[in-house]
């Protein structure tokens, strides 16, 4: 530990107190060289296998603020967020209007690239709250996800509207999940976040990004990779019919004749 | 007990959908329809997305129509040329029906032509059958014996590329038949029903098929067509739930079997009194559900890029 403040103490000496506020200006991306403070995170796994009878469970990360000046940590200036982005995939929002008496879907919107599952910790709600400033966070928080439609054209006015419908459902359906609060620091510096993985999260490879915020500006991320894999006999079915389609539809035909077969033998009458 | 449908990704009781396969399975083997046309619209109303219950309904007609078909061939009351021209007409017409099927996805009109087409067949076929079984009824409460009706011959009849069908005893153009199995094809592939209950009348009123061949030979078109479709769809758009088909079609043969025995004790009319009843109110539920404004006018769908 007292390895690791040292250069701290050095760089807090020089240039350090000056790059801070520089630095931030950096969105995303890798960590700005003059930067003192740096986040590093690891998890128990980096793989996890969703039984059938899965009903949403936590996913813990840790993590540690290296170089943290300390008397901004005592009073509570540093912020992380942990974000987990599901798959990115297509995503159509459509709504219905009334024609002729009948309600059908006049209008749609398709976003490229639109997390399928959106799950988010935080030590504080990054909007802000009365007395506190929000946090700087480009493109972390629901509120920010990018949403580009394929067609701006198409959206009109309308583009707004039909991304915070998109936002909605996506939280009514619980796999936007924000969760302000789940972050909590067991020391000064060592924080866990709980990630709460909803019971419908979808397969394939999601994205674990932990962002430091010091006095609300953002300072770094880092990202894991979290591979998502159901299991189990639904799990088989399901990619069963869509990696092998044509065999999946002629077992289903092949079973409905048994089915229908049997059932004639059983009950024949004669 | 709950069960989770892979490809429908929904939870369900599996006592209510045992439950409805068995009513639906009952029901079919009563009035001798293959059930399509109800498992749809109910499986629909349990929330089951359209595009599945449509692909599904389709695979579940497969057992239910092996049964019956099965017991007609032994009976001999099942005219295979006749069923095989039928089916040439209706593979062709479910190939275009898949066609149109994924067309309405992409542009996100599938729920709503599935309902609509619902409620014009169901209000349609209803409003005839009850008409024509009340009408029935009122005839024998007052000792009418019904009229045959006279033997002309009409349009059909004058079409070319006549075929002897011996098993029906009939001389018949075939365009009328392949056109007949098209338009079958065409529904089995949208609407998911094996068609029985527009196949059945069309062929003895159109085509003059004797009344004991009909429903045989339509059963057994009716397997080829519904599987043809199973298969399709599972390559296309991936919406065959084998779990939730296997449930409905298990509970399905079962309620057939004491369907049909029920079905034997009720009077002809009044079976088809009933059964018109039961269509008409599952049509005028889907159309409710067009009509009344919906608890959230948005929807999401995921994936393909071109939507």
């Amino acid at each position: 530990m007292i390895r690791r403040i040292a250069p701290l103490l050095l760089l807090l000496l020089g240039t350090g107190l000056a790059a801070g506020p520089a630095s931030a200006e950096v969105l995303g991306g890798a960590p700005a060289p003059m930067t003192p403070e740096r986040l590093e995170i690891g998890m128990n796994t980096n793989e996890i296998a969703i039984t059938p009878d899965f009903a949403g469970a936590d996913l813990a990360i840790f993590g540690t603020i290296v170089n943290a000046d300390e008397l901004l940590n005592s009073i509570g200036q540093y912020d992380i967020v942990v974000t987990l982005e599901g798959p990115k995939d297509f995503t159509t929002v459509r709504r219905k209007e009334r024609v002729f008496g009948i309600w059908m879907n006049r209008h749609s919107v398709t976003f490229k690239e639109a997390p399928a599952s959106y799950s988010m910790s935080s030590t504080r709600k990054i909007e802000g709250e009365p007395g506190v400033p929000p946090l700087e966070a480009p493109g972390i928080g629901i509120d920010h996800i990018d949403l580009t439609p394929t067609d701006f054209l198409r959206g009109g006015a309308f583009l707004e509207e039909f991304r915070s419908a998109l936002r909605r459902l996506k939280r009514e359906s619980g796999l936007y999940v924000p969760d302000p609060g789940g972050v909590r620091f067991i020391s000064s510096t060592l924080f866990q976040a709980n990630i709460k993985l909803p019971a419908n999260i979808p397969n394939g490879t999601h994205m674990v990004r932990a962002a430091l915020f010091k006095s609300g500006k953002f300072v770094m991320e880092k990202t894991l990779p979290l591979r998502v894999t159901k299991t189990g006999l639904e799990q088989q079915i399901t990619d069963a019919a869509h990696k092998q389609p044509v065999l999946y539809g002629l077992f289903s035909v092949f079973l409905a004749l048994i089915t229908g077969w049997g059932a004639s033998l059983i009950f024949r009458r004669d | 007990m709950t069960i989770y449908l892979p490809i429908a990704e929904l939870s369900v009781n599996i006592f209510v959908i045992l439950g409805m396969g068995a009513a639906v399975g009952f029901l079919s083997g009563m009035f001798g329809v293959g059930g399509g046309f109800l498992i749809t619209p109910l499986l629909i109303f349990y929330n089951v997305p359209p595009v599945v219950a449509v692909a599904t309904g389709a695979n579940q007609v497969v057992a239910s129509s092996v049964s019956g078909a099965i017991t007609h061939f032994r009976r001999g009351t099942l005219d295979v040329k006749l069923g095989s021209i039928l089916l040439i007409g209706g593979l062709a017409g479910a190939t275009v029906g898949i066609w149109i099927f994924s067309l309405l996805r992409r542009l996100g009109q599938l729920d709503l032509v599935i309902s609509l087409l619902y409620v014009v067949f169901l209000g349609f076929v209803g409003g005839l059958m009850l008409i024509e079984s009340v009408n029935a009824i009122r005839k024998s409460r007052k000792g009418v014996q019904p009229v045959k009706a006279p033997g002309q011959h009409p349009w059909v009849h004058r079409l070319p590329f006549k075929m002897r069908f011996k098993k029906s005893k009939i001389y018949l153009s075939v365009i009328p038949v392949i056109g007949i199995g098209f338009g079958i094809g065409v529904l089995t592939s949208v609407m998911g029903v094996g068609g029985g209950f527009i196949m059945v009348p069309a062929m003895i009123y159109l085509l003059r098929v004797p009344t004991n061949v009909v429903v045989g030979t339509s059963l057994f078109q009716i397997i080829f067509t519904t599987a043809y479709t199973t298969v399709v769809q599972a390559a296309t758009n991936y919406s065959v739930d084998v779990v939730l088909a296997f449930i409905l079609m298990a509970a399905g043969v079962v309620g057939a079997q004491y369907g049909v025995r029920v079905g034997q004790k009720l009077r002809g009319e009044q079976l088809r009194a009933l059964l018109a009843l039961l269509v008409l109110a599952v049509g005028i539920r889907l159309f409710l559900q067009l009509v009344i404004t919906p608890t959230d006018i948005y929807s999401l769908a995921i994936g393909g890029g071109n939507g």
